[in-house]
């Protein structure tokens, strides 16, 4: 393995995939109205509607735990508000055709 | 010949405008060439059909200081500073995707407006759909709505403005028609004319993407929705918002001797006018635009429509200061190419020639139409329509009546939509949407004012577009002129339907003529203006739409006044008196259809009406002023107690008595040159005598105060009721 | 007195907030640019109104993150009198300045109409010498102002004198008519547990003028030169 290996190593891309929700204690109008719509349209099964965010990252990292420690670090700070959202998050390898499919 | 119908057809022009195209170059055009020549050659850039008519506005007045011609026109205010004002359609767009389809239209006027180096004070909007009953039409409403709130919020601009009409004739059509007004320097008007040999073309803002690759013949041919889906432009308006304020920043240097918007056929259009304005060349190579998609070639850049795009003449040696004052604002800009000599517009990629065409030939040698038009005879017999077979109502009908006609969708509180649009905004507004006739915003610094409005009947301008044209610049001056507001100028959208029609071309021919002559005599010259035409669906052509958004003046901002009475107040009509059944709400409601002939127009008489009013509020004599207009003056009246939940106590006998003795004719009937001034009681006989000596007929209507509307020999209600029937009719 | 108006991009109440400090309260603005990282000499801070960064992920979220928030946490931090108006309210509980949070509206449309606020405290800069009880008429213009925060946190701000202003009728009645976004107790805006950071949704910069509609953000706006505390600050 030559250094050109190694940084080819270094720089693997993940797939990270940011699910954000309002937390249950926070109201969701949108929600609301998404569930009625439904009802109107004849989903009577429909229980209860919550509409969140997801967000969609390549990210590049030495290997799939430490994108997920970046990834957490992410929310923490910016993508998801504590205060108000729950998110989960999803890490994957990016094998080198899945650029293209994006 | 080599290329082929569906190539043509792709490009938008007839096989004869090929060949004129063939003619002209001597040779065959290249591939992105023949785009280019489509895209140009479309009535969207080049007014093909509606060029020759056109020319029948007056253009120029002594406060004019620019007319047609440019990206918006500029008219003179005194204290050395200039309105710079424009409306254009996004009709198209919006018919396929609504939300984006508005924001872009409101996105693409804004960028007009700062292009002349004016700071835009305010929008407006003028818009058309079919019945909220169907849900597409809801939902094209409702998309509509929110993104003209969603783009005009966000970058910082009041919507303080416009009218809303509903018809089946729009059904799959709607008009989205959006107008943006600014303020600007005299000395700091910028043109959109390239200058300078060896100057440097600069591209600023959003990377060029795939989207609205043929917006402009796109907005050219019928059915856009079958045809064109793909098409649609995503607005940014938090981008714009940066280039909004850099640009003006920018046009602070010396540096910049021309700028242009991207806008229908983007690249192509903004190069071929900067060039042909300034009677110089432009070259400029496409390797150098920066792309949001990877594998574009010459022809999809040359004909991208992204959004929020500016292209900035820069001499070279300001070129560091310019790109320094766009990069704080954290916005890209690429050199792209340079202004030449030989007044070509010249296309490279990677230094390969793919275009090289004078300017002058997508400009000055675009074909222009003359048709032959001819009156449908379906709008004949409705214009015809004897509206005195109708039995006149009973005085039991008249409170249901009216309620009826409160709460139709054309007559209707616009709350409901005013209320997402942002109108404080600049702390300018002085007289916001459904407190007068007009808005009117201030301009800090000045003791002035601007009153501001959209307007057009287009059922009038369908059974009679003579005096339909005549009309809507006459109600959008009136409903100026009810602020106190002197009318300056205009600007105007002409959305109609097929000019390939004879019926379609009569329409355009017409409303022009009527416009035009109605421009002429209020003295409101036509500064700039857009055309739309092919507005078709499945049930054929939209109603005529001429839509004209009117500016005029206050010089004492302090004199303005609203439409709402207050207790005690007299309520007095000027004008002719008599209303009309013809063209009528009411009407319309009865019977189901447009029938009858409009009210005509005696441009004198409307013109001495408006000076009265404008004298009357100048003198500070009253309190409120509101022109009659859908749904006649019972309406109006009671339009006016709204604001204060306060009734009346009225007469209008006479109004009857002038209306052939027809009660719905009289209360209901509509009318051109009719203001509705709300006095205090003590100065009525003053106002009287100022109307009496201007030739202008009175009439005392009735006394403001109490709960109750009551109205001599028919009866009484509550305003509160009333109220109800106004509030909810568009939710 | 020199008051300081952050611009961010995308804020677009920056030149009404410019304007009030100059045509209302006739005192010194100071402009600033995200980018700084000082303040310079100014007395109070007015983050304005608008679309920071395109209200793009969550109003506020990108803003919090800008070069000059260091120099504002430190200014506030400093006990100095720190205003967030709508959006500037936004970045202000994003920054963690202050609490809770600013959802969608419950009618889930922008909403530009004048409301009444009640004033609940006299112990901010924002309102001293404002009688608590006073009804203040002023303009709202926002998509995402409905105040919430855990109910815990809302206790707290209860009993620590954190609720500033609430949307009441115009005899100063709290109703669900009179709330125009669903805020969580009618709560139009709040303070830092200090008072000397608030937070609200209506517009004072906007309510100078009675041409303009009303005048009475110039209470708001004025009780910032009443009040001692930018001079005991200093």
């Amino acid at each position: 393995m030559n250094a050109g290996d190694a940084s080819v190593e270094a720089n693997r891309q993940f797939l990270i995939e940011v699910f954000i929700t309002p937390r249950p204690v926070v109201n969701d109008p949108q929600g609301l109205a998404v569930r009625d719509g439904l009802h109107q349209l004849g989903y009577a099964g429909v229980v209860s509607v919550r509409v969140g965010k997801y967000l969609r990252l390549h990210l590049e990292a030495t290997s799939e735990a430490e994108a997920h420690v970046l990834a957490t670090e992410m929310c923490d700070k910016l993508l998801a508000n504590p205060v108000i959202e729950d998110y989960r998050l999803s890490v994957s390898p990016l094998i080198a055709d899945a650029t293209a499919r994006d | 010949m080599s290329v082929s119908d569906t190539t043509l057809r792709e490009v938008a022009l007839s096989r004869s405008e090929y060949d004129q195209v063939v003619v002209l170059l001597g040779r065959e055009p290249t591939p992105v060439e023949l785009g280019m020549f489509g895209a140009m050659w479309s009535e969207h850039c080049g007014y093909k059909n509606s060029r020759p008519l056109l020319k029948l506005f007056p253009t120029s007045g002594e406060r004019v200081l620019q007319g047609p011609g440019e990206n918006a026109g500029a008219v003179d205010i005194g204290d050395g500073l200039a309105v710079v004002f424009k409306i254009e359609s996004h009709n198209h767009p919006s018919a396929v995707e609504p939300y984006e389809g508005a924001a872009t239209g409101v996105g693409g006027i804004v960028r007009d407006i700062f292009t002349m180096g004016a700071r835009p004070i305010a929008l407006l909007n003028s818009l058309r759909f079919g019945p909220l009953e169907r849900p597409r039409n809801r939902y094209l409403f409702q998309g509509v709505v929110g993104g003209i709130g969603g783009y005009g919020n966000c970058l910082g601009i009041p919507t303080v403005a416009g009218d809303i009409f509903f018809d089946p004739a729009y059904n799959g059509n709607p008009l989205v028609n959006a107008m943006c007004v600014g303020i600007v320097q005299h000395d700091a008007i910028m043109k959109a004319r390239a200058s300078g040999i060896g100057n440097l073309v600069v591209l600023v803002g959003a990377d060029t993407g795939r989207d609205g690759i043929h917006g402009a013949t796109f907005a050219s041919v019928e059915n856009p929705e079958e045809s064109h889906r793909g098409v649609v432009q995503v607005g940014n308006p938090f981008l714009e918002k940066l280039l909004l304020e850099a640009c003006l920043e920018v046009l602070q240097t010396e540096h910049v001797v021309a700028m242009q918007d991207l806008g229908a056929a983007g690249l192509t259009s903004s190069t071929v006018e900067c060039a042909s304005r300034g009677n110089v060349g432009i070259e400029i190579d496409v390797q150098y635009v920066s792309r949001r998609e990877q594998g574009m070639n010459a022809y999809e850049i040359m004909l991208s429509e992204s959004q929020e795009r500016m292209l900035v003449i820069v001499r070279e040696d300001g070129l560091d200061e310019v790109r320094a004052i766009f990069s704080r604002w954290d916005l890209h800009s690429d050199v792209i190419g340079r202004v030449t000599g030989d007044g070509h517009v010249r296309v490279l990629d990677h230094g390969v020639v793919v275009a090289d065409v004078p300017a002058a030939y997508f400009v000055d040698a675009c074909p222009t139409y003359v048709r032959d038009g001819i009156e449908s005879p379906e709008a004949r017999s409705a214009r015809l329509y004897d509206c005195n077979s109708v039995p006149d109502i009973a005085a039991s009908e008249v409170i249901p009546w009216l309620r009826r006609l409160l709460a139709s969708p054309n007559i209707c509180s616009r709350e409901p939509v005013v209320r997402t649009y942002d109108h404080t905004i600049l702390s300018n507004t002085i007289l916001a949407p459904l407190e007068g006739d007009a808005a009117v915003v201030r301009i800090k610094g000045t003791t002035k004012a601007l009153a501001l409005k959209t307007d057009c009947n287009p059922r009038y301008v369908y059974l009679d577009p003579f005096q339909g044209g005549k009309y809507a610049v006459a109600e959008a001056a009136r409903n100026v002129s009810c602020t106190g507001a002197t009318p300056l100028a205009l600007t105007n959208c002409l959305n109609f339907g097929s000019p390939e029609k004879p019926a379609g071309y009569f329409q355009l021919r017409e409303a022009v003529r009527g416009m035009a002559e109605a421009a002429r005599v209020l003295n409101t010259p036509v500064v700039s203006g857009n055309v739309s035409l092919f507005n078709e669906s499945e049930n054929g052509s939209i109603l005529p739409t001429p839509t004209v958004g009117m500016v005029g003046i206050l010089d004492d901002a302090s004199k303005r006044v609203g439409l709402a009475a207050n207790a005690g107040d007299a309520l007095l009509l000027l004008g002719p008196p008599a209303g009309a059944l013809g063209a009528s709400e009411y009407l319309a409601l009865r019977l189901g259809a447009n029938l009858g002939a409009p009210p005509p127009v005696d441009l004198d008489v409307e013109a001495r009406v408006q000076a009265l009013v404008r004298n009357l509020i100048q003198q500070g004599l009253v309190t409120a002023a509101h022109d009659t207009s859908e749904g006649g003056l019972l309406v109006a009246i009671v339009e006016m107690l709204i604001p204060q939940r306060v009734g009346a106590t009225l007469d209008l006998d006479a109004v009857i008595a002038a209306s052939l003795g027809r009660v719905d004719g009289g209360l209901f009937g509509e009318s051109a040159s009719r203001i509705i001034v709300a006095t205090p009681y003590s100065q009525r006989d003053v106002v009287e005598r100022l109307a009496a000596s201007a030739g202008i007929p009175v009439l005392t209507l009735g006394v403001v105060g109490g709960s109750q509307v009551h109205i001599a020999g028919v009866g009484e209600v509550e305003i509160s009721d009333l109220c109800e029937s106004w509030s909810n009719g568009l939710r | 007195m020199r008051i300081g108006v952050v611009t961010f991009p995308g804020s677009n109440g920056d030149h009404d907030a410019l304007a009030a400090v100059e045509l209302g309260l006739h005192q010194e603005a100071i402009a600033i640019w995200h980018k700084d990282h000082e303040l310079g000499d100014v007395d109070a801070l007015l983050v304005p109104g608008g679309f920071s960064w395109g209200d793009y992920l969550r109003a506020g979220a990108i803003a919090r993150f800008a070069p000059v928030m260091d120099a504002v946490i430190e200014f506030a931090e400093a006990g100095y009198p720190v205003l967030g108006i709508c959006n500037g309210f936004q970045i202000l509980t994003e920054a963690g300045l202050l609490p809770g949070a600013l959802l969608k509206n419950s009618g889930l449309t922008f909403s530009c109409r004048w409301v009444h606020v009640r004033v609940e405290t006299d112990r901010t800069p924002f309102t001293h010498g404002i009688d608590p009880g006073t009804v203040l008429r002023l303009p709202i213009a926002h998509g995402q102002g409905r105040y919430f925060a855990p109910p815990e946190i809302v206790s707290d701000l209860e009993k620590n004198d954190q609720i500033i202003f609430r949307y009441t009728d115009r005899h100063g009645v709290e109703n669900d008519d009179a709330n125009p976004n669903g805020s969580l107790r009618n709560i139009a805006g709040v303070s830092n547990r200090a008072g000397n950071v608030v937070g609200l949704m209506p517009h004072p910069e906007r309510a100078y003028d009675a041409a303009l509609g009303g005048d009475d953000g110039l209470q708001i706006l004025g009780a910032m030169l009443r009040s001692r505390m930018a001079v005991a600050a200093k």
